[in-house]
């Protein structure tokens, strides 16, 4: 028998640590080879680890949300198989010894084995909060006095904890429970409804920590310019029918597709709207191709796939590719090209999409445009008012590099593109 | 005819109806109580008061016999009588006293007392024949408090022969040949009155036991005072009839016997009064043969409440009057419900019993501590008897009270609180219990259950 270990594997290109967000095993199991044993994060992409032997699992490295360095020992293996076996008290996750393992199956790349992350940690709520005051069907003990304080200020003796003999339910009991102590399951109030009491501590990890660092990165290095505008997507709106109506059972036309057309068209003509900016370097990169991410809503928390080349793309064609990589990003399955490498992004809440957003900037590019909800209002047209489908759209640009003006002149483009959509066919 | 409103009107004003109708009057609540005969109910006029008025003046009595013979008192009485008229007339002279007294309390809470027959109209009316012609009372609320009445037995239907308690307390002679239908606590009460009296009492049950809601232990006592009394006890025995020379008639598993009788009295227990005047009509939800109450006492029509002996069991006046109190409070507004561990219950037998909360059970443990360790019993010659706590093992807390001995019917105030106030054994055993009384037994009975008795 040998004990061997089993190493973080390069889970992506240039990454030198992954977090860890999920143990499939614990110590003492027994694991078949390519068994999951754990899951970890890197950039957008969950990815689980295979085990490489049959054997038992002897120790395991690290707790969920630490971060891994790659080629560290992950875990180790009580296994038959041959290799250089190590003893599990010398290894330090923290400083990885040199390769050790021969006949090193190369683990699974990590494209091809993403997996949504599963935060566990969110379904299980803090079982004091709901701790019943005593066993079920156990008599609730006071005396006649508490008993009449209890009716006149409406107090379910049933949930008051009682500290006497017994159990008995005392005054002090009582004057505890109408303050709503923490180990109490909330009081009552006049309204007959139970306070709730304590608090459910889930920790941020996996995707929803990457996002909380992205956030925090974009608001606190960037000062933003947000710029609203309405736009009359009256005329926008009727194309969208005139094409769908004749789309028959295919896919439907979103608006985003048209949106992804107009943003392609516009920063043709605003070229520094189309950019990374490297403040390390001090370089803003412009970026010939039109990479468009598109942030996403998934169970994991906003993801942001990426339409590839939307200057080259027709509107079906865009809208297929727009509905494919939202459906890899829910599904989990989005590799890390539909991932990386956007130049502008479109930030749609559909429905959901309020009159005015302030999004922020997805680093290092330069824009992001929010668009909000279509909404059908009286627009005054000469003498009288008419309806017309309106909607706004939020922009927000990294006031180190584009000035109001510019953002003003932008938004104006992308308005005019929306309101004569003949305009974005217009070959520039 | 005469019409009048109120805010409240019950019908019946024994325990429950004028308890009802004081606490009513005191809430401010424009109150008006109907009932037909005396005010005071069963209890006041032909059941509580009246057969523990007997019952005095029969131990009295006896205890002037028992000075005739020699005694360890050294006390002589040669021939003591009793003019039984007489006592009648002072036992009616307290029941009238405490008509009265139910009475004038009505009026100082501002209720009106209305005497005559009522019948229900609906559920917010209801017509009165008073000895000035019928009247119509209209009220926002009705509670139903007509209590019960004797149950009779097809056999043995009622008579001058045949009677029942009601007719039993109000007797003007002792009868010399008294055979008694029913070993319950009103039976027995009565019989052994009669018997301290001078009767021949026979008393005929149908279990295998007297007072069978009791265990064996709780009953010992007063069966053995029976035999020592002189009452011959038929259990397991089965009324079949009145002989043409008025002896009853009565089967056992040996075959039929005829028990010479002056007076039979039946006392199989007690029938709701839920028919005669209206109440069927209302239709009510029923819970067997009495009416279907929630935990504020109302019936299943809105409005309607029902309180006391036709609400089911205990046939107890202390509950009829603790529903009259909640009734009461519901009505205007205060968030009284029945909320009670326990309803003490008490034969007046000889020696009394007393129970109060859970009797044993397989599941239950108790402990008992019997009055022949206890000092004061000693002084009053009875040493018979015992106190009994069932309790949970794991917190101690007390489930129930029994006392079987002389005199422990004033025990059912201390054994109620324990129960109400949810004790420990150890809330009882610390608690001083004044020296030489039979209450110190109740103390010793938690030491001993707590493993620690001092004086036994």
């Amino acid at each position: 028998m040998n004990i061997l270990a089993i190493k973080l594997p390069d889970v992506g290109e240039g990454i030198t640590q992954a977090e860890l967000v999920e143990w499939n095993v614990k110590v003492g199991d027994f694991v078949r080879e390519d068994d999951i044993i754990a899951a970890v994060m890197t950039d957008k992409a969950t990815v689980e680890i295979p085990c490489l032997y049959d054997g038992t699992i002897v120790q395991t490295n690290g707790d969920i949300g630490d971060s891994l360095a790659i080629g560290s020992d992950l875990v180790l293996i009580e296994t038959e198989a041959e290799g250089i076996s190590v003893e599990p008290d010398e290894v330090e996750q923290s400083a990885p010894e040199p390769a050790i393992v021969e006949e090193v199956k190369t683990p699974a790349p990590a494209a091809e084995k993403v997996v949504p992350v599963v935060e566990k940690q969110a379904s299980t709520p803090s079982t004091s909060a709901l701790a019943m005051p005593r066993a079920e069907g156990a008599p609730v003990l006071a005396s006649p006095a508490v008993r009449a304080r209890a009716r006149n200020s409406g107090i379910d003796l049933r949930l008051v904890h009682g500290t006497g003999p017994a159990g008995r339910i005392t005054d002090a009991d009582l004057d505890q429970y109408a303050q709503g102590p923490s180990q109490q399951n909330g009081g009552a109030s006049g309204s007959g409804r139970a306070k709730r009491e304590g608090t459910e501590e889930i920790k941020v990890i996996g995707m929803r920590r990457k996002i909380a660092e992205r956030m925090s990165k974009a608001n606190a290095n960037v000062p933003h310019i947000t710029v609203v505008e309405e736009v009359d997507v009256t005329a926008l709106e009727d194309l969208r029918a005139k094409l769908n109506s004749e789309r028959g059972d295919k896919a439907k036309l979103t608006i985003l597709p048209i949106l992804s057309a107009a943003l392609s068209r516009a920063v043709y003509d605003h070229p520094e709207m189309n950019a990374h900016y490297d403040d390390e370097k001090g370089v803003v990169i412009r970026h010939a191709p039109v990479h468009i991410g598109i942030a996403t809503m998934t169970d994991a928390g906003l993801m942001v796939p990426v339409l590839r080349h939307a200057e080259a793309k027709g509107l079906f064609e865009a809208a297929q590719d727009i509905q494919d990589i939202a459906d890899a990003a829910r599904t989990g399955s989005a590799n890390r090209e539909q991932l990386s490498g956007s130049t502008i992004t479109i930030s749609s809440l559909g429905p959901l999409g309020a009159i005015v957003t302030t999004p922020i900037i997805n680093l290092p590019e330069v824009a992001i445009v929010g668009v909000n909800k279509i909404a059908i209002r009286p627009v005054w047209e000469g003498d009288q008012f008419v309806p017309r489908k309106m909607m706004n759209i939020s922009a927000s640009f990294d006031h180190r590099i584009i000035d109001g003006w510019d953002a003003a002149v932008f938004v104006q483009k992308i308005k005019s593109l929306l309101e004569t959509p003949a305009l974005i066919f217009v070959e520039a | 005819m005469k019409r009048e409103q109120c805010k409240v009107l019950i019908i019946g004003a024994g325990p429950g109806g004028y308890v009802c109708g004081i606490r009513a009057g005191q809430l401010g609540l424009d109150t008006i109580v109907v009932e037909g005969e005396k005010p005071g109910g069963t209890c006041l006029n032909v059941g509580c008061i009246p057969s523990k008025a007997l019952i005095h003046a029969a131990d009295e009595f006896h205890k002037a016999k028992t000075f005739q013979a020699d005694n360890k008192l050294g006390i002589s009485l040669k021939n003591p009588e009793i003019d039984f008229a007489k006592t009648q007339k002072w036992k009616d002279g307290i029941v009238t006293k405490l008509n009265t007294g139910v009475t004038g309390l009505l009026k100082k809470a501002k209720t009106r007392l209305i005497q005559g027959k009522a019948s229900i109209i609906d559920g917010k009316t209801v017509k009165v024949a008073t000895s000035e012609g019928e009247q119509i009372i209209e009220c926002e609320h009705l509670v139903l408090a007509t209590g019960s009445s004797p149950l009779e037995l097809p056999s043995l239907p009622f008579s001058d022969h045949v009677i029942s308690s009601t007719e039993a307390l109000s007797l003007t002679d002792v009868p010399k040949d008294l055979a008694i239908v029913g070993g319950g606590y009103i039976g027995l009460e009565i019989g052994t009155a009669m018997a301290k009296l001078g009767a021949n009492v026979t008393i005929v049950e149908m279990d295998q036991q007297i007072l069978p809601q009791y265990d064996a232990d709780l009953v010992k006592p007063v069966a053995d005072r029976l035999k020592k009394l002189g009452v011959t006890l038929h259990l397991g025995a089965k009324a079949e009839g009145v002989t043409t020379d008025g002896a009853l008639k009565i089967s056992t598993s040996e075959g039929t016997q005829e028990i010479a009788a002056d007076k039979i009295l039946v006392t199989i227990g007690r029938a709701p009064n839920i028919t005669g005047f209206g109440v069927e009509d209302l239709d009510l939800k029923m819970d067997g043969r009495h009416i279907a109450i929630n935990d504020v006492c109302a019936t299943s029509m809105r409005n309607v409440f029902a309180i006391g002996d036709i609400t089911g069991d205990p046939m107890l006046a202390h509950r009829a009057m603790a529903q009259g109190v909640i009734v009461a409070e519901h009505i205007v507004g205060k968030p009284s419900v029945w909320d009670k561990r326990a309803v003490p219950a008490v034969c007046f037998t000889d020696p009394e019993i007393v129970t109060v909360g859970q009797l044993p059970s397989s599941e239950a443990i108790t402990a008992m501590f019997p009055f022949a360790a206890n000092g004061r019993a000693m002084t009053m010659e009875r040493e018979d008897g015992f106190v009994r706590v069932v309790y949970d093992a794991d917190s101690e807390l007390v489930l129930g009270l029994q006392a079987v001995g002389n005199g422990v019917s004033e025990l059912a105030g201390e054994f109620a609180l324990a129960i109400e106030m949810c004790a420990t054994l150890t809330d009882i055993a610390d608690t001083i219990h004044a020296h030489p009384t039979l209450g110190e037994t109740v103390q010793e009975t938690a030491h001993l259950a707590l493993g620690h008795a001092l004086h036994i």
